[in-house]
């Protein structure tokens, strides 16, 4: 264990020469572009001859279009296109395949599903004119009643959304279950202990700073469709636009230059991109579109917004024996969740978490509703935040019921040590952990047994003179994720496998350029990646440059999301390292006139065993292998090598975060006095880039626990559409965050590491929820539905909670 | 309208629309792209650049109220091939992920140096508050302002007339 | 990214420039300061101005002074400049609080205290800190200028008295004779003491409810008092029946609740994404009372 204090950093970094060999707290090579102001964002690009594109959008969240009339606009002296739902038709393009086998408009042609959809895209001359045309498109709407609340999205004489799709008769788009139902019944019925608990998940957005957007550039001549896009899947995309648009895959181009954050909001193909392909081939010339603030909040991919009925089964004595869960889930308007296509509900299943649980199940209703499209999104390990939140939530409901400290309830059910690999009852197969040590860990950084004694004190002293001051709380979350995928024959994404390749050259002196298919958003990947390849060859982390976002460039895979790239992407490079490595031994062999049997690796050369005054750096054997040297039969010279890694399973980091609150009982208010959280994502490759990763998710957590939401009233207006209303998390809101860690490399990873882009984000709301619940518990408040604002904190207080996802009444 | 804006030190002029934003006259007219933008409602900071000596949210700032005046953006920061302290502090601290709201960041925390060269992480949170990072939780965001505050660049010497 | 429609032009150096301009560009021009209201809207084509008039360059409008026994701001006073001026802080340290939570610090830079209040946004900070000291707002326009009180200055929401082709020229609060926060005593008949409390979801946001109190002791008793509500669609941003409460009053706990509930009783807040209306009620007497609270202690310290 270490935890880090604020002298914990320190690389000599800015970007410049950088001498380190390996793992460790290696300063950012990109951060010398973006520090200057020299990133290359999207909407930096700038091509010769480039229009701008604009999305006239439904004021209506559900309405028959009757008419779009874009005579006025298309007079417009610097408007060069307008396209509407039936020039799209016309292509075949009016309709898009989503990546969970449904369709989505991509400009409307008989109804519009939700607010902001798309039903116009102007083409012009500069960025102000296109805003300007939209004004003057004329749209006749039939308004109709929306279904805005997911609860009564089933109701018998419900609006039925989807009526392009024939036969659909009502809006339930799925029900999937996982576990034993039966089995799970038997424990409940003769459990000591049952409690049963709404909660709802609600509706966010991961609302990166840079939004979404494209440049789309068709060369008619050699019928090459380059496209600069804010994507987390740069293949991936490629062979959507193929499949969608008909166009030969090799004539497609897809690059991602630098990403103002992704968060799960940039995988998916919106509308908006499909428009500015086709307003290039319209118009021969490059198109760029970039969504304003309040288009990026209103229809591209929101996450969450499950409601849930949770239950859970124990002894009197505090063992949890099942788990059950019922889960209406909210897809909007389309169903276009990004997962794995064998499960409906993504990860959700994994929802026993960390804790030895005799039974469980869950059964997961999808429906549709007037609402933009989305679902898996915002760092949920494809809902898996939706799942820790839930059995952290009634973990902590138990011990209330109890009367037991809910550290305590926790260490009492944890998985041990001895027990992994572990089996789920719903079929998830853990590959490592210790998860009583992690939490011990987070206990100690925060002193734990010295802060319930001060709230006991606090609270004693606030019954006897009614004192009047802050409440105090304390929440313990512990999580456990399943992340990395696949293994491809398990998981894939519109029918791709799961896996990704990686191509490592090395040039004749002993530079390396590593090739990958995912896609960084600030993640750090052309340090972290360049690590793996320094650590496995020993040389200088500065002689690895990686090469990623452009599909023309790299290999085949899925893209960065989930918190993919170190479990897959991480894997292949040391796999293809090695390979390398396995090469330069064999040069290395006829180097030193040795067997390369009888060759031993040390750091960045391989020595005659035993004899390391005979040997031959990396560097020698690269240019040997570029030279005249005769090579043992079967190598054909040079070490380039490639591969692509199927993860055998998914790795499963986990954590133990603990939030301190205070609650003004007369306000409402909440403030986050101290976040501790300890993460266990095995072998990390560079502790400052896993550290920032973990800060920036617990930032999240405080957003989405005290503020972030996306509501809507009762006509299916949008009530969270720009930054003043849907409130984002700032530096006067966080803590400074107290963070530790364990090791328990994964059994299974070339380099024992687990993926941990998410894993914070999945596990802090619970704690800071857990912690707000506890203030309240001298009001016998139970529960509270997140965000927790002041306005809710105070309604709850008083006994009357409202519905976070709804107009406030 | 023909606006004249000094940019990091350099006039110039340009035939604008009185409408034209600041943020776009600087990434659009000037190529200086470095300043980003991130919302429209001056609530999340990406766009923040000097105008006379003071940050401002350059999204809501019309170009035709620049001319005239000075505008200091982050391809200014650097001085003779010199990064600011704040430029390396970020780097150093590992301040920033995405980069994008980097720019922003560290044209206030130039700013909050200036005025205050020993700030306290309190007054460095505050300084900051008006501008959103999605990525580092803020902790190295404030780091890194802190090792500026530690690491001042070295003053040139006063040359004797 | 949004963009305004296309506007005409003007940028006025002198308030009779700028009344001029308003004259030859009528109705549909719009006086532009800091922008950070106007702007916003121009952008989502909620307003659509004809003409901008530019008052940055208006200098006489940007000072802070005491003149005449008043605290006199203008117009074009930034919000950061009202909130690093210590005379501003050592007379009425309730404006001190009231611009510290106003937006932040790099919009404080640019937005005006005059924009502010002419935007009149009924969740406007200052609208309630300005009431509740009783401050007037002087005006001028093509036939003269006047001065208007504070509490009759909004007219409703988003309007005020301020007719087209006149400018809001600055505000001015009376310096009661007396002793001001923290201020060494000067023999003078008054211990005055203000403070503003705002509840709000998250730094940099709009109130949920917001109160301002200020408090002018003789002898022990309250002589004056002004309590100022915003976001909770009290009349003209203030509670004078609270006031009333505390008008002779010995100063304590008990009135202090006590004016809080009158002043939660006698405003009318709607339901909204920030909380319902019975949570800004509560609001709106808490929040007075702790303001008072606050007032008080510092007229004692």
């Amino acid at each position: 264990m270490s935890a880090s204090g604020p002298n914990g950093h320190g690389p000599n970094g800015h970007g410049g020469p950088n001498g380190h060999h390996g793992f460790g707290r290696v300063a950012r090579k990109e951060d010398a572009r973006f520090i200057r102001g020299q990133g290359n964002y999207v909407d930096d690009i700038k091509l010769p001859g480039m229009l701008y594109g604009a999305i006239l959008r439904s004021p209506h969240a559900h309405a028959r279009l009757l008419s779009v009339d874009t005579a006025a606009a298309e007079a417009h002296p610097q408007v060069r296109a307008v396209i509407t739902g039936e020039t799209l038709a016309g292509l075949n393009l009016a309709w898009m395949p989503t990546l969970s086998n449904d369709v989505q408009a991509v400009l409307a042609t008989d109804k519009v599903r939700y607010q902001g959809q798309e039903v116009a895209f102007v083409v012009a001359e500069t960025h102000y004119a296109a805003r300007d045309a939209l004004e003057l498109i004329d749209v006749d709407y039939e308004a109709l009643p929306p279904v805005v609340d997911a609860r009564t999205a089933l109701d018998d004489g419900a609006p039925l959304i989807r009526d392009d799709v024939e036969g659909r008769t009502d809006n339930r788009i799925f029900d999937w279950e996982a576990g034993d139902a039966e089995q799970t019944g038997r424990v409940f019925d003769d459990a000591e202990v049952v409690i049963a608990q709404d909660m709802l998940y609600p509706r966010v957005h991961p609302a990166p700073l840079e939004t979404c957007g494209i440049v789309a550039d068709m060369d008619k001549v050699t019928g090459k469709l380059t496209v600069h896009t804010t994507t987390q899947a740069p293949h991936a995309h490629r062979t959507v636009y193929a499949l969608v648009a008909g166009l030969p895959e090799h004539k497609i181009r897809v690059v991602s230059p630098d990403i103002g954050g992704g968060f799960g909001n940039k995988v998916g193909i919106y509308p908006g991109y499909v428009c500015a392909i086709v307003g290039s081939i319209v118009t021969g010339r490059p198109v760029k579109w970039m969504e304003d603030r309040s288009e990026n909040l209103m229809t591209t991919s929101f996450a969450r917004d499950y409601h849930m009925r949770g239950e859970i089964a124990a002894t009197r004595d505090g063992r949890i024996r099942g788990l059950r869960v019922e889960v209406l889930a909210d897809h909007g308007a389309f169903n276009g969740t990004a997962q794995p296509t064998k499960f409906p509900a993504g990860f959700f299943h994994v929802f026993t978490g960390s804790y030895d649980i005799e039974a469980a199940h869950c059964a997961v209703t999808g429906v549709y509703t007037n609402k933009a499209p989305g679902g898996v999104a915002y760092a949920c390990s494809f809902r898996i935040t939706e799942a820790a939140y839930l059995v952290e939530r009634m973990i902590d409901l138990l011990a209330a019921e109890l009367g037991t400290d809910p550290a305590e309830l926790r260490l009492r059910n944890l998985l041990r040590a001895e027990q992994f690999p572990y089996s789920s009852p719903t079929g998830w197969e853990y590959d490592s952990g210790d998860y009583p040590r992690t939490l011990r860990t987070a206990m100690d950084i925060a002193g734990y047994d010295e802060l319930r004694a001060e709230q006991a004190d606090r609270r004693a002293r606030a019954a006897d003179a009614r004192e009047d001051g802050p409440l105090m709380g304390i929440g313990i979350s512990f999580f456990t994720e399943a992340v990395g995928a696949g293994p491809r024959k398990h998981m894939d994404i519109l029918g791709l496998g799961m896996a990704d390749g990686a191509e490592l050259r090395v040039h004749p002196t002993g530079k390396a350029v590593l090739r990958i298919s995912v896609q960084t958003q600030g993640q750090g990947h052309e340090t972290t990646f360049a690590q793996i390849v320094a650590h496995e060859l020993g040389i200088p982390v500065d002689d690895v440059d990686v090469v990623h976002g452009d599909t023309d460039q790299t290999p085949f895979g899925l893209g960065t999301y989930g918190s993919r790239s170190t479990p897959v992407s991480g894997a292949a490079t040391a796999v293809v390292a090695r390979k390398v490595r396995e090469r330069a031994r064999i040069v290395a062999g006829a180097m030193l006139e040795a067997d390369p049997e009888d060759l031993e690796w040390t750091p960045g050369r391989w020595i005659v065993r035993g004899d390391p005054s005979s040997g031959a750096t990396m560097q020698e054997i690269a240019m040997a292998a570029h030279g005249s040297l005769e090579l043992p039969d079967g190598v054909e010279g040079h070490l380039d090598a490639t591969t692509v890694y199927n993860p055998p399973n998914l790795t499963y980091p986990f954590g133990a975060y603990i939030a301190v609150v205070d609650v003004d009982p007369g306000t409402g208010k909440v403030t986050v006095r101290r976040f501790i959280a300890v993460d266990d994502c095995g072998v990390r490759i560079n502790p400052m880039i896993v550290e920032g990763q973990v800060h920036g998710g617990l930032a999240d957590g405080v957003g989405m626990a005290l503020m972030q939401v996306m509501a809507f009233d009762e006509d299916g207006n949008h009530l969270g559409a720009s930054f003043m209303d849907y409130l984002l998390p700032t530096s006067m809101e966080c803590p400074s965050w107290e963070l530790g860690e364990t090791v328990t490399p994964s059994p299974h990873h070339p380099l024992g590491a687990k993926g941990v882009g998410e894993s914070a984000t999945v596990g802090s709301p619970a704690a800071i929820v857990n912690a707000v619940v506890d203030a309240l518990h001298p009001y016998g408040v139970r529960h509270a539905d997140m965000p927790l604002t002041p306005a809710n904190v105070w309604r709850v207080i008083q006994g009357r909670p409202f519905r976070t996802d709804l107009a406030i009444q | 309208m023909n606006i004249t804006v000094t940019v990091n030190g350099q006039p110039c002029t340009r035939d604008v629309e009185p409408r034209l934003l600041l943020v776009h006259f600087l990434r659009d007219e000037l190529d200086l792209t470095g300043t980003h933008w991130g919302c429209d409602t001056s609530n999340c900071g990406a766009c923040v650049v000097w105008l006379d000596d003071v940050p401002v949210k350059s999204c809501t700032v019309l170009a035709v109220m620049a001319s005239g005046r000075e505008v200091r953006t982050v391809e200014g920061l650097e001085r003779d091939g010199e990064l600011d302290p704040v430029q390396k502090g970020f780097s150093e601290c590992h301040g920033l992920q995405c980069g994008f709201c980097t720019p922003g960041m560290m044209m206030t925390s130039r700013w909050l140096l200036d005025r205050s060269p020993d700030p306290t992480e309190a007054e460095i949170r505050e300084a900051l508050s008006g501008q959103i990072c999605r990525c580092t939780g803020y902790e190295n965001i404030v780091r890194s302002v802190r090792w500026a505050a530690e690491h001042p660049a070295e003053k040139p010497e006063e040359v004797t007339p | 990214m949004q963009v305004p429609a296309n506007f005409e032009y003007e940028k006025a150096t002198t308030v009779e420039e700028t009344l001029a301009l308003l004259a030859r560009h009528g109705d549909e021009a719009r006086v532009v300061a800091g922008g950070h209201s106007l702007l916003p809207m121009m952008k989502l084509r909620l307003a659509q101005p004809e003409a901008l008039i530019d008052i940055n360059d208006v200098a006489e409008l940007a000072r802070i002074r005491i003149e005449g026994g008043m605290l006199c701001v203008g117009a074009l006073v930034r919000h950061a400049e009202l909130l690093d001026s210590p005379v501003a802080g050592e007379h009425f340290p309730i404006l001190h609080d009231a611009e510290r939570v106003i937006a932040d610090p790099v919009v404080r830079n640019r937005g005006t205290v005059g924009g502010s209040l002419c935007q009149a946004d009924p969740s406007e900070d200052l609208s309630a800190a300005f009431g509740a000291l009783k401050a007037s707002a002087v005006i001028r326009g093509p036939d003269g200028e006047r001065t208007v009180s504070l509490r009759e200055f909004h007219t409703g929401p988003y309007e005020t008295v301020v007719e087209p082709g006149e400018l809001l020229i600055e505000l001015r609060i009376p310096i009661r004779p007396g002793v001001g926060g923290g201020g060494p005593p000067s023999g003078g008949r008054y211990q005055h003491g203000s403070a503003y409390e705002k509840v709000e979801r998250r730094v940099g946001d709009w109130p949920l409810a917001a109160a301002g109190a200020a408090l002018w002791l003789e002898g022990g008793r309250i002589a004056d008092a002004g309590i100022g509500l915003t976001a909770v669609r009290a009349e003209h941003f203030v509670a004078p029946e609270a006031e009333e409460v505390l008008r002779g009053a010995v100063p304590s706990e008990e009135v202090f609740a006590e004016a809080g509930r009158v002043a939660a009783e006698h405003c009318d807040p709607g339901s909204d994404q920030r909380g319902p209306a019975d949570y800004k009620r509560h609001l709106a007497g808490e929040l007075t009372t702790r303001a008072l609270r606050r007032a008080y202690g510092r007229s004692q310290a």
